[in-house]
């Protein structure tokens, strides 16, 4: 193992496994079993769970069929359309959340048709977090997936065909079976980042303990007066969701 | 003790990011500047880093450039952030030679710590207005008027000064509001009614100024009961301690207290 | 159920065209032929719909499936058409039985009866025992047979085999090519073969046609071509030595420079001889005696050919000529060396061109 390659591995580990180490060390360990059991903590990991989950499927219906497009029609300005799928990815997330508020807030192009129409707006509702969440993780499971598409051999779609499939049976019980692991690693992604999202969710969905007060949105403003339990956030927020990474890799992406 | 230390470290790599920053584009500033000729008092030469909570963000930007002005050699580098945050890089060793907070509970925090010099001075104070839309299409006159329902409300969340104050304000009206989101902070709180997602919200009287633009302020009674004090101080670690000095004494002087109060503060 | 297809195969794709006819009648197990670059797999993509035709049409008992003039085009996916891969593309995500299943599945078989269906296609290659593995699991013979399965469970009334036996090692490939002679003469539509290995076409087609560059450029049972090849190409395959020139009598002129062969066969005008390897000897000094065709010529090559040794001559015609080694040991040979070569008359064949 040469060791240009392994010292720069060992301090990309450590600067990457350091910050948690701070947490772990910095947790006020004595006091951990009443700060669990706060309400106001369960409440906020249950919605952060909950809005990520829905976050992820609302990409999956929407993001799959969007990778299908751009890895496999050809059509004018494609390459462009490729770029502005990663603009959410680039864009600093309040800004995300201004824009969203532009788009689907009370007074937005689409939001105010929604309130006059339904009487329903986005903004400070659980559907609201889900939207700012899908906005900002869905490139990550499009650049996945539409990986995962050109990489897979198109000619089992050609086979499928001579079988009879027409284009759509062909997508669902050929493409989508043979691009499952990279679909499974970018929804993966997309939940880690949802499940992650501050700025584009406090923008445009604001922060209410019970409807839109999501964990990182608690962990800022504990911040604010109280880092003990502001770390407190942190951890389980950590544990939680690198435990459920941890279950489905092996599950489902078959990690060697 | 290893968590001290860690939070010593990580808190002193966050200010000296934040200075380094600020100093950024500023080659110049490291050179001493000459002995200004016939000052008014002491001479006073060299940087002077002023922490200063964000809603001083565009005053003391002013205060900074005539007090620049009438003490040539000087030059003042600023550093905006949350009061709480500001406190914290404070204690934990940020080369800074004045703080000015928003809140006294902040203050405090440096003070306790030993941080300090002599006790701090109350140089404005600010005071809550309900912030809605121009021309105030809802008809708001005070905070009973903000229980209607349908209306929506945002408020700062209780952990950010305007937050408490708007709590102290609200208690004092004996009303119960029902805030559709707690913001973080009380540009966010006002941003939310320039978009016009929410009908109304409680920000300092300064912010909705700075926005009139966008928002007309509706004074309210009970903002009486909840104002908020502004204290600045010399720090005792200050490098340039001279230099401090004379920048607290500019921004108590009469010049800046007007400057400070076209701009919605209250002398104290 | 019988069938025939009558195709006429027009794609034009600028730097490449291919343009040729196909018949086959119902049963019937034809060879498409060819080098690389022959235009073979263009063909059958054409005939599966998976490339359209410039102009041209291709019709199955009568009804049209690709008729650019008259704006006819059944997809792919409706045509009676069956495919075998060259790397069968069985889907890996799927079962053997349910790979198997696929097709009928797809035309509106419920599940239980397309399972109930595989089986038995399964258990017609011999493959009951692997009907739950992934194609992973299967070696290569075993998946050609599920391909194969697979595409004869729609009873296509056009099956297309893409060099079936390609990806195969050649102990596995004997033991398949068999098994695949039996399905195929069992199979009722009709069969269109895409190779490149003479042996796999002589062995399971009827009728062999060949093409180079788009063009077909012979037609015919495998006797009549494996006697009488017509190009370069078809020589090499069969494994003759062929030449083209004119015939006067029993003499065939070949070249300008007044090179002559003599046959048995008595001819006029434009002629083909053709001859075996193995029909050429090889002297030391100029043969003398019966009457025979004898030329100068040097040692152009040595290969290994099964038992014996396949040498290339140069001089007035080049030649292949096949010996034993012990001859060639007698001989001494070794590059650049003059020899003399002799072919009797009666080992040649010239037919006209």
């Amino acid at each position: 193992m040469p060791i240009a390659l392994l010292l720069p591995a060992t301090l990309g580990l450590l600067f990457l496994i350091l910050p948690l180490a701070g947490l772990v060390i910095r947790a006020p360990w004595s006091t951990l079993p009443q700060r669990l059991t706060e309400p106001g903590v369960l409440t906020a990991l249950r919605l952060s769970l909950q809005c990520a989950t829905l976050a992820t499927l609302l990409c999956l219906v929407l993001g799959v069929p969007l990778a299908w497009l751009l890895a496999r029609v050809q059509f004018t300005g494609r390459r462009f359309v490729r770029a502005l799928v990663t603009v959410p990815l680039v864009l600093p997330p309040v800004v995300g959340g201004v824009a969203l508020l532009l788009v689907f807030g009370r007074n937005g192009l689409v939001g105010s048709w929604l309130d006059d129409t339904f009487g329903f707006t986005l903004p400070f509702t659980t559907t609201g977090v889900v939207v700012a969440e899908a906005f900002v993780a869905m490139p990550f499971l499009i650049i996945a997936v539409e990986g995962a598409l050109r990489g897979a051999d198109t000619r089992y779609e050609e086979a499928a065909a001579t079988l009879g499939a027409g284009r759509w049976t062909t997508f669902t019980h050929v493409t989508l079976p043979l691009v499952a692991p990279g679909i499974a690693a970018g929804a993966v992604l997309c939940w880690a980042r949802a499940l992650g999202e501050f700025g584009a969710t406090i923008t445009f969905a604001g922060n209410y303990p019970g409807t839109t007060q999501t964990m990182p949105l608690a962990v800022y403003l504990a911040l604010e007066n109280d880092l003990d339990a502001a770390i407190v956030l942190s951890l389980i927020l950590l544990v939680v969701s690198v435990a459920i990474l941890a279950a489905l890799r092996d599950r489902w992406i078959g990690s060697t | 003790m290893r968590s001290r230390w860690i939070r010593t470290t990580l808190a002193g790599l966050m200010a000296v990011a934040v200075v380094g920053l600020s100093g950024c584009g500023n080659d110049s500033t490291d050179t001493p500047s000459p002995p200004s000729a016939g000052g008014s008092s002491a001479a006073v030469t060299g940087n002077v880093t002023v922490f200063a909570a964000a809603s001083l963000t565009e005053s003391f930007t002013e205060i900074g450039k005539d007090f620049e002005a009438a003490n040539p050699g000087t030059k003042v580098i600023f550093n905006f952030a949350g009061s709480s945050a500001l406190a914290t890089q404070i204690n934990q060793g940020a080369p800074a030679d004045v703080f000015a907070s928003a809140a006294p509970k902040n203050m405090a925090t440096v003070t306790d710590a030993g941080n300090g010099t002599g006790t701090a001075t109350t140089f404005v104070k600010n005071q809550l207005v309900i912030a809605v839309a121009k021309g105030n299409p809802k008809g708001i006159k005070g905070l009973s008027d903000l229980t209607k329902p349908g209306l929506k409300v945002a408020l700062c969340a209780e952990q950010v000064p305007c937050g408490a104050a708007a709590k102290k304000a609200i208690d004092a009206a004996k009303v119960k509001i029902t805030p559709v989101t707690l913001e973080q902070d009380v540009k966010g709180a006002l941003s939310k009614v320039k978009l016009g997602e929410v009908d109304a919200s409680l920000v300092y009287r300064t912010d909705a100024k700075a926005a009139t633009a966008d928002v007309d302020a509706v004074e309210f009674p009970e903002s009486a009961q909840a104002i908020n004090d502004y204290p600045i101080i010399v720090l005792k670690k200050a490098p340039n301690a001279a230099g401090a000095q004379a920048f607290v004494d500019y921004v108590l002087s009469d010049k800046a207290t007007s400057l400070l109060t076209e701009a919605g503060f209250q002398a104290p | 159920m019988t069938s025939t297809l009558d195709a006429h195969l027009v794609v034009d794709r600028g730097t490449f065209s291919l343009d040729i006819d196909l018949h086959i009648a119902a049963g019937e197990v034809v060879a498409l032929l060819g080098p690389n670059g022959a235009g073979k797999t263009t063909a059958l993509r054409a005939l599966a719909g998976l490339e359209a035709l410039t102009a041209g049409y291709v019709s199955l008992d009568g009804a049209d499936l690709d008729r650019p003039e008259r704006r006819v085009w059944i997809p792919t996916e409706h045509r009676p058409v069956g495919v075998v891969f060259q790397d069968y593309l069985l889907f890996p995500h799927l079962s053997a039985l349910d790979n198997v299943a696929f097709g009928p599945r797809r035309h509106g078989v419920d599940r239980r009866t397309a399972r109930a269906q595989a089986a038995q296609w399964l258990a017609r290659v011999g493959l009951t025992d692997h009907a739950r593995r992934k194609p992973r699991q299967l070696s290569g013979g075993q998946a050609q047979r599920v391909a194969l399965a697979r595409a004869l469970a729609l009873h296509p009334k056009l099956l297309l085999l893409d060099e079936p036996l390609a990806a195969l090692d050649a102990r596995t490939r004997l033991e398949t090519r068999a098994e695949l002679q039996r399905h195929l003469t069992e199979h009722p539509g009709a069969t269109l073969l895409v190779t490149h290995d003479p042996l796999d076409a002589l062995v399971l087609a009827d009728r062999l046609v060949i093409i180079e560059d788009g063009r077909v450029v012979q037609e015919g049972d495998a006797t009549t071509i494996t006697a009488r090849p017509r190009t370069e190409y078809v020589a090499q395959l069969v494994g003759l030595n062929l030449y083209r020139g004119r015939a006067d009598g029993t003499t065939v002129h070949l070249g300008d420079d007044g090179f002559t062969l003599t046959t048995t066969d008595r001819l006029d005008g434009d002629a083909f001889v053709a001859f075996r390897p193995a029909a050429v000897a090889l002297h030391p000094e100029q043969p003398h005696g019966s009457p025979r065709n004898t030329w100068p010529a040097t040692i152009a090559g040595i290969q290994r050919h099964g038992d014996n040794l396949r040498i290339q001559l140069t001089g007035p015609i080049p030649v292949a000529a096949d010996i034993t080694p012990a001859a060639a040991a007698h001989l001494h040979l070794a590059l650049g060396q003059p020899v003399w070569a002799a072919v009797k008359a009666t080992e040649t064949r010239a037919y006209p061109a």
